[in-house]
């Protein structure tokens, strides 16, 4: 009598025991739509820091850089150049130093240089991209340096001119340039959540 | 107050002055070399500039406590340079200068510009010197002289 | 720049002006102009003697100093003048030397009066009297030679510095000096003939052009003296406002800061800062908290004042010029007709060397140095700022790294300045320095302007009736040079339209000149910047509306005597074959004008690159009558076009919010670059043995209507707003 209750009994155990695996499998293995979700809403707060000023005004489509919060044509005509960095005549470096220099008012960062074109999160005619473009071409390896998801989420928390945007210096009349909208450490979360989601992107163009 | 050792046109110079003080005013008010001019103090104008280790650089806007031991090359030491040579000459033969209060920073311009590219196009003229200003407008003899120069040097 | 001097017909070449300079009873200063107008019946009053010794020194060693009695600022006269002079003496050109004259009487302009740079005027006030130099001195060495060797002046000839005379005997001009300086300067000479010289007009290259490509050349702001202090001021964010409080704890508190107090300005007042460096002076400036007492004082807007000068601009101003019918245009139908309105701004001169002075007031005298463009004022307005008398004030000239009109101001507000400053010193030379955000926004500018013109076209295609009204500060008003505002026109507004050189039967103009608070003053070529350029954009559209060519068209509408604009015209169509073949996207704009007595004709192509005019290239005619030194007139000409390209430029433009000019530096004011001047610059020079005319204006108030008339081609529209921000 007792032998077929215990039959029974290890029978259940057995189907929550299999459910129970296959539920953490699946869960393991592919994103749920909530995780979707948090990593979209995620790139959301990731987009918002590329597309501000401090970022996208070197993040050109064009052969000049931007400057300043209402992002306009950068003065004294200076230029692209072969190597983004500017020409012979007219380098990036030429005045921007390895350092803000607050007492003249002129950003600075280690090898101030244009992004790529590659990299460029504005049109021709200076307008922002979409949230969508921008996150197809931050997450193409063929245009951003051969970055993996991990190495993106490196990049935002240590790369020298990234972590400038939140340290960018005082303009010329002495007041501080505005900072991108969120803490750079909110910008490295809001990257991890994305990147562990997998770097998903929204759709459209 | 701090002391910072400058290799300026070759040799070192001790200076004391404040570490926000631009470039600019070290060389023309500590050490009187005051070929390199101010125009403008932002970078604007081009009238400030110096080589710092080989690069064209705007001394109004760079800080003295930027420079550290990179080399300084000013415009009463450019003529030792051949380039520098040639692109003096060539501004002389072609009587570019009129007020010539831009023309220091013009001629070390050109000479980055030269040194980098033996034989540059319209284009790369206007690039490179695109942010010097000149009030004068004696730009087209800028460009005459350019190209003689780049001529002369072979 | 000049003050305006009437131009009737019948005045001959050579009229004088004299500037008479009176201190009143109180210590003030009351200038006066008097303008005689010569007639063919009046004699010409008697030239003044200028004594060789004052503008020549023959060294021993054979280098020939010449004193220049202008500012040397761009425009050559440092090589021109002494060429002159070297050409009548016959002297070693490469032994010659030149500097620039301290303020004393000798060195005053022949024909204004005082000694100063402006109107364009250099060689043609001083080409006589620097012949007459040169030729003086030859005959005194001559003398001096002749006594020597017992022969006649007349059997001596004069070479390369030196006096060759009969039977081989030969005498450098370094050994004859003294004798010859003992010798009485004679009354009379015999000038060179044309055919004679060897410098004048000859290309001849700058003397100044080595110092300056290898940093030696000094300007003013390069002056280094012992015990030297650097001064700065505060000025207020509105013209007129007066400090009312100041901290400057902060200010002092820095290491080097000798002293901070308040001054006087011309109006309002400001805050000084005194300290051993540039660098520390401005970095204590910054530190300064000052309130400012706005109370009553006008706060000119940009925006109120462009409605206020349209509005203006639709009713008759004061008359400048009448002829014909008034009522003509009345009866022309309103399809021939053609109403335009035209707007211009502010423009700052910004002369790459920002603007300074420096004063030593030693009690009893005083020394200073500017770079200055009207040393007569500016040495008795230091010496009044003083207490002294200006021959009491030691006044050197120094090099100017570009002037514009900018360093002639009839208040000399920045020497005074200084001068107010060193006064609390002793014995120190203090040095003024007005950064670029200062001169950006320190006034003196250029002022706005509005037109408005009605057209009547004849069935000939060529204007009938003409009705034009100029709105625009005066600059005259409320200087010592206001007695020449006559029934309440100031000349240098109108210049350029009321003196026209078109034929245009019944012809009115006038103008108005509202009171503004903002500091205005000539801008290199002063009324032409904006009269040329309605004047010819109009003849344009009226050209393009009567399908003539726009070559034609001026040379029927202009009168058969303006000689030297009908042969800057014919060279012009000569020498631009080349815009008749253009590429694709490319057009040609024509303009003409005359002015400071020098025709220049112009034909531009242009092409749009990244929504701005490109000017590919530039070809001009010009009549100056004598060429002096061709290599100068053609950089004159190359430099004056590019100058001019400022008004076209997006960001060419001074304007007003509240009172507070809106543009700090260049980088909100911004003339032009290399890329944004003409690549190519063609002069072309009419030959002519007249007497010389200027060169330094003429060139400016062509390019831009110009270049608007070759953007017109290629758009359709028309541009009468300048700056051309959206072409």
């Amino acid at each position: 009598m007792h032998s077929r209750l215990l039959a029974r009994y290890i029978f259940v155990v057995l189907i929550i025991l299999t459910i129970w695996i296959s539920f953490s499998i699946s869960q393991a293995a592919k994103p749920t739509r909530e995780k979707q979700a948090g990593g979209l809403a995620a790139w959301e707060k990731v987009y918002s820091v590329l597309i501000s000023p401090r970022c996208l005004n070197c993040h050109t489509a064009t052969n000049y850089p931007q400057q300043g919060d209402d992002r306009h044509h950068h003065f004294a005509n200076v230029v692209r150049g072969p190597g983004d960095a500017g020409v012979p005549g007219l380098h990036c470096q030429s005045c921007h130093q390895e350092r803000n220099a607050d007492s003249t008012g002129v950003p600075g960062g280690p090898s101030w240089h244009l992004a790529p074109l590659s990299m460029q999160w504005q049109d021709t005619n200076d307008r922002p991209l979409s949230s969508a473009a921008v996150c197809s071409s931050v997450t193409d390896r063929s245009k951003n340096e051969n970055m993996s998801g991990p190495e993106l989420l490196k990049h935002h928390e240590r790369a020298d001119l990234v972590l400038w945007a939140w340290n960018p210096g005082r303009r010329p009349d002495g007041s501080l340039r505005s900072l991108p909208p969120i803490s750079h450490q909110e910008f490295v979360t809001a990257t991890r959540t994305w990147v562990e989601a997998g770097t998903p992107c929204p759709k459209g163009r | 107050m701090a002391t910072f050792h400058l290799n300026i046109n070759g040799s070192e110079k001790t200076v004391d002055v404040d570490p926000s003080t631009p470039l600019l005013w070290v060389l023309r008010e500590e050490l009187k070399l005051t070929g390199t001019k101010y125009g403008c103090g932002i970078s604007a104008c081009g009238a400030c500039t110096v080589h710092v280790a080989g690069i064209a650089t705007r001394s109004c806007v760079v800080p003295v406590e930027l420079i550290g031991d990179r080399p300084i090359v000013t415009i009463e030491a450019i003529g030792k340079d051949p380039v520098g040579r040639a692109v003096q000459n060539a501004w002389i033969e072609k009587d570019v200068v009129q007020c010539g209060y831009c023309q220091s920073g013009q001629i070390m311009s050109a000479v980055a510009l030269l040194k980098d590219t033996k034989k540059p196009t319209d284009k790369n003229i206007e690039e490179s010197m695109g942010g010097n200003l000149c009030r004068c407008a004696t730009y087209v003899r800028i460009r005459e002289a350019i190209k003689r120069a780049s001529q002369q040097l072979g | 720049m000049q003050p305006a001097l009437k131009r009737e017909n019948d005045l001959t070449l050579n009229r004088r002006s004299f500037l008479q300079v009176t201190t009143a009873a109180a210590g003030g200063l009351l200038v006066s102009l008097y303008l005689p107008r010569i007639t063919s019946a009046q004699q010409p009053p008697a030239p003044k003697v200028y004594p060789p010794d004052a503008f020549i020194h023959i060294a021993t060693d054979g280098k020939i100093n010449i004193t220049v009695n202008r500012l040397e600022f761009g425009q050559g006269v440092q090589t021109s003048l002494p060429m002159v002079l070297a050409d009548e003496l016959d002297a070693d050109w490469s032994q010659v030397t030149a500097e620039l004259a301290p303020a004393a009487d000798v060195y005053k302009d022949p024909l204004f009066g005082m000694q100063m740079v402006g109107g364009s005027g250099s060689i043609a006030h001083s080409f006589q009297q620097y012949r007459e130099l040169g030729a003086k001195t030859r005959a005194m060495l001559v003398a001096a030679a002749a006594d020597r060797w017992q022969v006649a002046a007349k059997e001596c000839r004069t070479e390369n510095s030196v006096v060759y005379g009969p039977n081989n005997r030969s005498a450098r001009y370094a050994e004859l000096a003294n004798d010859a300086a003992r010798k009485s300067v004679p009354d009379k000479v015999a000038l060179k003939s044309a055919s004679e010289f060897r410098l004048i007009g000859k290309p001849v290259k700058r003397l100044d052009s080595p110092a300056k490509c290898d940093g030696s050349q000094k300007f003013g702001l390069d002056l280094d003296l012992p015990g030297m202090k650097i001064a700065v001021v505060a000025h207020p964010p509105v013209f007129g406002a007066k400090v009312k409080t100041v901290d400057d704890r902060d200010a002092r508190a820095l290491a080097g800061v000798r002293d901070v107090f308040e001054i006087p300005l011309e109006k309002g007042t400001g805050v000084a800062v005194v300290a051993d460096r540039f660098w520390t002076a401005k970095r204590a400036r910054d530190l300064l908290k000052i309130d400012w007492d706005l109370t009553g004082v006008e706060r000119p807007d940009t925006a109120e004042l462009r409605a206020k000068y349209k509005q203006l601009a639709t009713t008759t101003g004061n008359v400048a010029a009448t002829r014909g019918d008034e009522k003509a245009l009345d009866s022309i139908p309103q399809t021939n007709r053609i109403v335009a309105e035209y707007e211009f701004p502010y423009l700052a001169h910004a002369p790459m060397e920002p603007l300074n002075a420096t004063v030593n007031f030693q009690g009893d005298k005083a020394e200073a140095w500017v770079p200055s463009q009207f040393q007569t004022m500016d040495q008795m307005i230091i010496a009044q700022a003083l207490g002294l008398k200006p021959d009491q004030v030691t006044f050197h000239t120094e090099f100017a790294g570009g002037g514009f009109g900018r360093r002639a101001t009839t208040d000399s507000h920045v020497p005074k300045e200084a001068a107010l400053i060193a006064k609390r010193f002793r014995d120190t030379p203090i040095k003024l320095i007005w950064t670029r955000e200062d001169d950006v926004r320190g006034g003196y500018y250029r002022p706005m302007h509005a037109h408005r013109i009605e057209i009547g076209i004849g069935p000939d295609g060529l204007p009938s009736a003409w009705r034009h009204v100029i709105v625009g500060q005066s600059l005259l008003a409320g200087t010592p040079f206001a007695m020449m505002i006559k029934n309440g026109v100031d000349e240098t507004a109108v210049e350029g339209t009321a003196d026209t050189s078109y034929n245009i039967p019944n012809f009115h103009v006038s103008v108005h000149h509202p009171t503004v608070n903002v500091p205005v003053l000539w801008w290199r070529s002063v009324g032409h910047t904006h009269n040329a350029f309605v004047m010819e954009t109009l003849i344009d559209e009226l050209a393009t509306r009567a399908r003539i060519d726009p070559i034609a068209y001026r040379r029927k509408l202009l009168k058969t005597d303006a000689k030297k604009l009908h042969s800057v015209l014919d060279l012009l169509d000569q020498k631009s074959a080349w815009r008749k073949n253009l590429a694709a996207g490319r057009a040609v704009g024509i303009s003409c004008h005359e002015s400071f007595e020098t025709a220049v004709a112009c034909a531009v192509e242009v092409s749009i690159e990244n929504k701005r005019p490109k000017i590919h290239r530039a070809t001009v005619a010009l009549n100056c009558g004598l060429a002096v030194n061709p290599l100068s007139v053609e950089s004159q000409f190359q430099g004056g076009l590019g100058f001019g390209v400022l008004q076209l430029m997006a960001q060419g433009a001074i304007t007003l919010k509240d009172g507070r000019v809106e543009q700090r530096n260049f980088d909100g004011y911004t003339p032009a670059y290399i890329i944004d001047a003409p690549m190519m610059v063609d002069v072309h020079i009419v030959p002519s043995t007249e007497p010389p005319t200027g060169c330094g204006e003429p060139p400016v108030p062509v390019i831009s209507p110009a270049v608007v008339n070759a953007l017109s081609m290629l758009t359709g529209k028309r541009y009468r707003t300048l700056p051309l921000v959206n072409v």
